[in-house]
């Protein structure tokens, strides 16, 4: 993959760190044609109680509701006259709130971004938005197998935060207070759980002197998370089912244990998900998909701080649900039996290492990369280190990771129109 | 703005190649747009095309389905393959030193498929279960439907084809199908990237000179069903649509609707994202959008909500999309073209969606735009060309299409007021 270093010499890493603990971290590329930043907040799900479910994505719809300063229409507007590509979201760990700009709007954007960071959480805008996240809930229960992937997650992590849902229940956020909120974004947006990333095109001196003219007044306090590692495998492959009136397929989830964020085996983790269950031309494909045993069938690693998981999605119609398991449980011990080829484990590997230069030629997907690596693992990588990272695993750390995290038996939700179990 | 050029070369077999040249970037991409789309099934065989595209990439040349895939991967093709209406589209993404060894392998997977009668019955099974997976995307069920309401048929098709249909046909049937649609003529290639333009036109002129093949026949059309239209489903949200007739790209007024339209649904400070979404939280999602064909243009309009909410914003779109043609502010404009402008700037940074978009072109216009040259249309659009516009093309002759538990009452989009015996500009 030598043709594929990136042409990364006018391309600097650089950062600064504000007295109340606000991180900046950016990739300068004066080359580039746009500019991207994103506040990343280190909260989501994982750090709700069970009576806070669904608080973290709310506060992110709340914070484009206005701030000391800006109205709500005021927000949007601004956005939208200074060209800008932006939105938020929100997942088990991250909070991210993102923008993508021409680099002479980067200083507006900034002022804009840092501002909603801090917003005023009124009432009245509480009790509107509500409708809209209820409505948002209603529409992902309508998509299955969304109830289906909540479910996985409770069953595999139990009481562990890590199972909590991003969206909440139509009951959590029904019944959530403004108040609440308000005392979890003072305990969650502390000046030094931020991270500001940026990428593409920065006047870097300028960004930090309108930052700290901006956020150096944010409090900040300690804020803690537990990431000892959780490890949750079952003993059995029982299916738990859901049945889902109205849906036509049947949608079958499994979890395992996987490397997690810090892991050195994320990267033969990653590969081994590609080899096995990438959407194209990987052992799950050929066997189920290319067949049309499975409208799909994939696996995928999710990393989290301390803790990860290997993902496994399967959709067929809901008579061939017994079956498709029993094969894709066949398929996965020859995989344990067996191992990978060298030929796979290469293929694989320049797969993914264009994926990883072509995504690099964005400042947008730079932004999110920088940004990831920096609050998950306190690093910054080049997309070349990237390259290399995922070239240096060799057949041996593959099959590392196979003894260490068996695929089977595992966490197993159905859901769909069939409620009997075979 | 950096500067591209675009190159437009035609072959003898009728084969049109456009390439544009982005040095700043690593990459290269690729669309391939073939006039074999679903509009071609034959009216007893929907599913056809899509059955045939699906074959096309079950092995070719030398080389057989996975040796395929295999090769493909090798050189780290990010790719995709759909069948739209008009078209097979094939596209690729890649570092830019693999274009060359890439389109060979196109050429194999257009000239020379096998096609094979074994891998058939497989086959059909991935198209089956596409089918399957339909019937589950709520959304994507009722955009179909509203395409149905506006454009006639075959135009209005999409590529499923039925369980019936999928069933019956043959190894022959994609056979016939392959000869008498894959063929050069109004066949498109593009190219954009880190790429040299004489390079690119010599390489594919080697591969692709020789494909030989009959132009396509005429298309017989017939017009849509009238009126509105529900569709029970057992669900949380109503899925609602509405339809209205508008300007195709091709046409002089398309941008006076595409701005028009863009102040409707582009940004957050939009008029459908303020006031259903924002002021009174009717929805998660909506939007409008202009669609187009070569031949025709609309304006589809999506919301989904809860079943009890669902009347309330169907009224509140109805009243939108009647307000328009009151006419926009200078300032909803102003920020419309900034957004626009700032996004074709982006454009440049991806070479796949430059391929892309310039196929596209190409398509509907029979030329290609520059990106400084939409950006002069821009400069060109006033509030008062588009309200000029407004006023002599209201919306109006609206079709709603639901989905969901209950229908709604669509007298709101019938009333004097919202239809008018003018069609708009068609």
């Amino acid at each position: 993959m030598n043709d594929q270093s990136g042409v990364q010499s006018n391309i600097e890493f650089k950062r600064h760190t504000l007295s109340n603990g606000l991180e900046f971290v950016a990739e300068c590329n004066p080359d580039a044609l746009s500019t991207g930043l994103a506040f990343f907040v280190r909260t989501g799900a994982r750090d709700e109680s069970a009576e806070l479910s669904g608080v973290s994505h709310f506060l992110e719809h709340m914070c484009f509701k206005g701030t000391p300063t800006r109205s709500a229409e005021d927000v949007n507007r601004e956005l939208d006259e200074m060209g800008s590509q932006s939105n938020a979201f929100t997942s088990q760990e991250q909070t991210v709130y993102f923008c993508s700009v021409l680099p002479e709007h980067q200083l507006s954007a900034l002022n804009l971004l840092s501002d909603i960071m801090r917003p005023t959480l009124r009432q009245s805008d509480f009790d509107t938005e509500k409708q809209v996240i209820l409505e948002e809930i209603a529409k992902y229960d309508d998509q299955p197998p969304y109830g289906g992937h909540d479910a996985a997650l409770v069953k595999h992590f139990k009481s562990h935060p890590l199972g909590n849902s991003v969206l909440g229940t139509t009951q959590s956020v029904s019944a959530l207070t403004q108040p609440q909120m308000l005392e979890y974004f003072h305990r969650q947006y502390s000046a030094n759980n931020l991270t500001l990333a940026m990428a593409g095109n920065i006047d870097f001196d300028r960004i930090i002197e309108q930052l700290e003219a901006d956020c150096s007044d944010w409090t900040h306090h300690d804020v803690g998370r537990d990431i000892d590692r959780y490890s949750t495998n079952p003993d059995t492959d029982e299916i738990t089912n859901i049945q889902k009136d109205g849906a036509h397929q049947q949608y079958i989830i499994q979890i395992v244990d996987g490397p997690s964020a810090t892991d050195t085996d994320r990267s033969a983790g990653q590969l081994m998900s590609t080899i096995f269950g990438d959407d194209n031309n990987s052992r799950l494909f050929w066997d189920l998909i290319d067949t049309g045993k499975a409208e799909y069938a994939v696996l995928e690693s999710q990393e989290y701080q301390g803790s990860g998981i290997f993902l496994g999605y399967l959709c067929c119609p809901p008579e061939n649900q017994q079956t498709l398991l029993d094969r894709y449980c066949q398929l996965t011990a020859e995989l344990h039996e067996t191992g990978v080829t060298q030929q796979e484990l290469d293929t694989a590997q320049a797969k993914v290492c264009s994926h990883i230069v072509l995504r690099g030629e964005r400042p947008a997907n730079r932004m999110f990369n920088v940004g990831s690596n920096w609050i998950q693992r306190g690093l910054y990588e080049t997309t070349r280190e990237s390259i290399e990272r995922i070239e240096a695993v060799t057949l041996r750390d593959i099959q590392k990771v196979l003894d260490k995290y068996p695929l089977s038996p595992a966490t197993t939700v159905a859901t769909g129109p069939e409620t009997e179990q075979h | 703005m950096p500067t591209s050029s675009i190159d437009t070369y035609q072959f003898d077999n009728g084969l049109t190649l456009l390439v544009e040249q982005m040095p700043w970037l690593e990459s290269a991409a690729v669309t391939f747009l073939v006039p074999a789309g679903c509009q071609r099934d034959p009216a007893t065989q929907p599913g056809l095309a899509k059955l045939t595209a699906e074959m096309l990439q079950r092995g070719c040349g030398d080389l057989q389905s996975r040796q395929l895939e295999q090769a493909m991967d090798q050189l780290g093709l990010a790719r995709s393959t759909a069948v739209t209406n008009y078209h097979t589209r094939l596209s690729a993404a890649m570092p830019a030193t693999r274009l060359p060894a890439a389109l060979s392998i196109y050429a194999d997977l257009l000239q020379r498929p096998l096609l094979p009668a074994t891998q058939l019955e497989d086959g059909r099974m991935v198209c089956i279960q596409e089918l399957l997976a339909m019937q589950d995307d709520l959304s994507q069920k009722l955009m179909e439907q509203l395409r149905i309401r506006q454009y006639p048929d075959p135009y209005s098709r999409s590529a499923h084809g039925t369980l019936e249909t999928l069933q019956e046909i043959s190894i022959n049937d994609v056979q016939e199908f392959y000869t008498q649609n894959f063929t050069p003529q109004q066949t498109i290639i593009s190219i954009a990237g880190n790429v040299d333009s004489q390079q690119a036109s010599q390489s594919v002129e080697q591969l692709f000179g020789h494909w030989s093949g009959h132009e396509t026949t005429q298309i017989q059309t017939t017009p849509p069903p009238d009126g509105h239209h529900h569709i029970e489903q057992e669900s949380n949200q109503t899925q609602i649509g509405i339809v209205f007739p508008s300007v195709p790209y091709s046409h002089p007024d398309y941008f006076q609707s595409r701005g028009a339209v863009g102040v409707l649904s582009d940004g957050m400070s939009s008029r459908l994202f303020s006031e259903v979404r924002e002021k009174r939280g009717l929805c998660y999602t909506v939007f409008a959008m202009c669609h187009t064909i070569r031949e025709q243009g609309c304006v589809l309009t999506y919301a989904g909500t809860t079943t009890e909410r669902a009347q309330e914003t169907l009224d509140v779109l109805l009243t939108e999309l009647v307000r328009l043609g009151d006419g926009i502010l200078p300032a909803e404009l102003d920020r419309l073209k900034t957004k626009i402008k700032s996004g074709l700037i982006m454009q440049q940074e991806s070479s796949n969606s430059r391929a892309s978009s310039i196929a596209a072109d190409w398509h509907l216009l029979g030329k290609v735009r520059t990106t400084s040259e939409l950006s002069l249309i821009l400069d060109d659009l006033s509030c008062d060309s588009i309200n000029h516009y407004l006023a002599n093309n209201r919306p109006n002759n609206f079709r709603v299409v639901t989905l969901g538990q209950d229908a709604l009452d669509t007298s709101a989009a019938t009333t004097p007021d919202a239809t008018s015996t003018n069609s708009g500009a068609l």
